[in-house]
């Protein structure tokens, strides 16, 4: 039980790690951890709703991992499967569209509500204004900052044209 | 024991007899590798070409997320303290448990405590999101890793990062919803975002205990200096060690990992900015994308109360004619005493400069003039700080329309009823005739349009 199993040299191999896949310590921290996550169920269970918090909580998850990155990847696999990217004859263009277009996707994530005028009338409710306001907001923001990030690029092709004369 | 299994147990070694036929075992072992090789698509690791992605930059993005969520999970903790749920109808999370476990008296100095901590939360909350979107962009090739359970201790690794993943996006998605007015779902926002953020930290807590040793390990690879010197031409995938993270087959950078750092960091900026003025009052004309942080425009210029409304009088239902000459306000206690606007204005006032500050994380200091509370306790026949229930005009239903103080709250000196702000009579939307100031209570404890105060002797 105690011979050293092949492969892992110096390290015995307890029946418990065998069985297990780990040492006791790990089992402990999984126990206590999935023994207060146990109890943490049986309050949302409690809750009002507990079937759209356990939906949101796995939706959370899948949206996450299944919908919105893989979208987001294949977004950017279109934007560097140009030519001109894999093989660049000086500075490319493309974190100049990556950058200023992940900066105004953040925003928008942290703000689609108020920009898509999700909420208007509870909005209106609490503050007594609208969110008409924030697609303005939000657009000319993008706008910025595709255009700071255009005058980069022209100013670094420039520099880089210079140079190469 | 799944086929596909890392490590066969010997007894299943044993069970091919030795002088079986080597067209037989060629059948067994064909059968064990189909059931070892992954399925096609994102459970190869041909799958995953990202040239950065790697253990060093994982850990980079989960150091900052290692100081940052405790953070979260602290103000959040303190934000729930601080609406003094032990004292009756102040609770939002009835079914709490053992969770309120270290509940403590709110405190009422210094004033801008409680601006600070949800002020904190909620920005930092924000600035967060591209950080914690690196991250789980960073560690995705391990939802596929194959075969999915190596062992019991893997399984139960793998449904624990279910706890970590699912806390997070469900805290702040339902954080961000919150502070915007969208409630795409039935349950209670307090309720959820309170469980929420404990099932989170269980899994966190786990997560770091399991990866804190990795972590550091992985962070010694590079230092900061060596990645900001290194440009896209020199960009290089990580050694792989093991971690499935780094790419068999990477394509050609289009990135560098100063420039990835860049990206992220820039994001968080950039939120920071566009958002921290709703607390931060030197952003404030930087705020374009706060969700408060505006001016009503109405009224004279300088408006003594064009300041942040947390529900307007409009939505309240109370008629305007009960806010006026007809507007008494009840004091009980050992006595009860009835007084006019009239009446309490011919009182001794005190001016005191107090913020408002919402769970929501907006705050806004303003000076503000009205009747001591102590005052009106002294009124009512109360010589000695108690609990108070503040009462408003509001119909019975609707959330806080009245809270209850705790002795400390009513017994400060700068608990006012305020009757002006900046000078001028309150506004309708901020409470006239009268509404409760308390200094650093969360604004929903700041009760507006008060009709009664009962001091609980």
């Amino acid at each position: 039980m105690t011979r050293p199993a092949p492969g892992t040299g110096q390290r015995p191999r307890s029946w418990f790690r065998r069985l297990y896949g780990a040492g006791p310590a790990h089992a402990v921290l999984m126990t206590a951890g999935f023994g207060f996550a146990g109890y943490l169920l049986t309050r949302i269970l409690g809750a009002s709703h507990p079937g759209w918090i356990l939906l949101w909580f796995v939706g959370a998850i899948v949206l996450h991992d299944l919908v919105f990155l893989p979208l987001y990847s294949a977004l950017d696999r279109v934007l560097t499967s140009r030519r001109e990217v894999s093989a660049p004859q000086g500075p490319t263009w493309v974190n100049h569209v990556r950058v200023p277009a992940v900066i105004s996707g953040v925003l928008l994530l942290v703000t689609f509500p108020l920009v898509l005028r999700l909420s208007d009338h509870a909005y209106a409710t609490a503050s007594g204004l609208h969110e008409s306001v924030y697609l303005m907001r939000w657009l000319l923001v993008t706008a910025g900052l595709f255009a700071i990030s255009g005058v980069l690029y022209l100013v670094r092709r420039d520099r880089w044209r210079r140079r190469a004369r | 024991m799944r086929p596909g299994e890392a490590e066969p147990t010997p007894g299943a070694d044993e069970s091919v007899p030795p002088d079986i036929g080597p067209r037989h075992r060629r059948a067994t072992d064909r059968f064990r590798d189909a059931a070892a090789e992954p399925p096609p698509g994102p459970f190869r690791a041909g799958w995953w070409k990202s040239p950065v992605r790697g253990p060093w930059l994982t850990s980079y993005f989960g150091s900052i997320l290692l100081v940052g969520i405790p953070v979260m999970f602290l103000t959040g903790l303190v934000s729930y303290a601080s609406y003094d749920p032990r004292l009756a109808g102040n609770d939002t999370t009835p079914g709490k448990g053992i969770l309120g476990f270290y509940l403590f008296s709110w405190v009422t100095s210094p004033s801008w405590v409680y601006r600070v901590s949800e002020g904190t939360h909620v920005i930092l909350g924000l600035t967060l999101v591209p950080i914690l979107l690196a991250k789980l962009w960073s560690v995705i090739p391990k939802l596929f890793e194959w075969p999915g359970m190596r062992s019991v201790a893997h399984a139960l690794e793998r449904l624990s990062l279910m706890l970590v993943v699912g806390g997070a996006i469900f805290e702040f998605a339902t954080g961000i919803a919150d502070i915007e007015y969208y409630y795409p779902w039935k349950f209670d926002f307090y309720e959820a975002h309170l469980y929420g953020a404990w099932v989170f930290i269980v899994g966190f807590v786990v997560h770091v205990c399991l990866k804190l040793p990795t972590m550091w390990r992985s962070l010694q690879r590079y230092s900061l200096h060596e990645i900001f010197g290194t440009p896209l031409a020199r960009t290089r995938p990580e050694p792989g060690d093991g971690h499935g993270l780094v790419a068999s087959r990477p394509s050609p950078p289009t990135i560098s990992r100063r420039g990835v750092l860049g990206l992220v960091g820039g994001s968080a900026a950039a939120v920071f900015l566009l958002t921290a003025g709703g607390t931060v009052r030197v952003l404030r004309p930087l705020a374009l994308l706060s969700p408060r942080a505006r001016s009503r425009g109405t009224g004279p210029h300088p408006d003594a109360n064009d300041f942040e409304v947390n529900r307007v009088f409009a939505a309240t239902g109370i008629p305007v004619s009960a806010t006026g000459d007809s507007w008494r306000l009840a004091l009980s206690g050992p006595r009860t005493v009835s007084l006019s606007r009239a009446e309490l204005m011919a009182m001794p006032l005190a001016t005191e400069v107090l913020p408002i500050a919402c769970v929501e994380g907006w705050s806004t200091v303003q000076t503000w003039t009205g009747v001591r509370l102590v005052d009106l306790a002294r009124l009512a026949g109360v010589d000695h700080a108690v609990d108070v229930e503040v009462e408003s005009l509001e119909k019975p239903g609707q959330p806080f329309r009245s809270a209850t103080l705790a002795s400390n709250q009513a017994g400060d000196f700068q608990t006012l009823l305020a009757l002006c702000v900046n000078g001028e009579d309150i506004s309708l939307d901020h409470g006239y005739p009268a509404r409760m100031i308390v200094p650093a209570a969360p604004g929903v404890h700041c009760t507006k349009w008060v009709s009664e105060l009962r001091f609980l002797t």
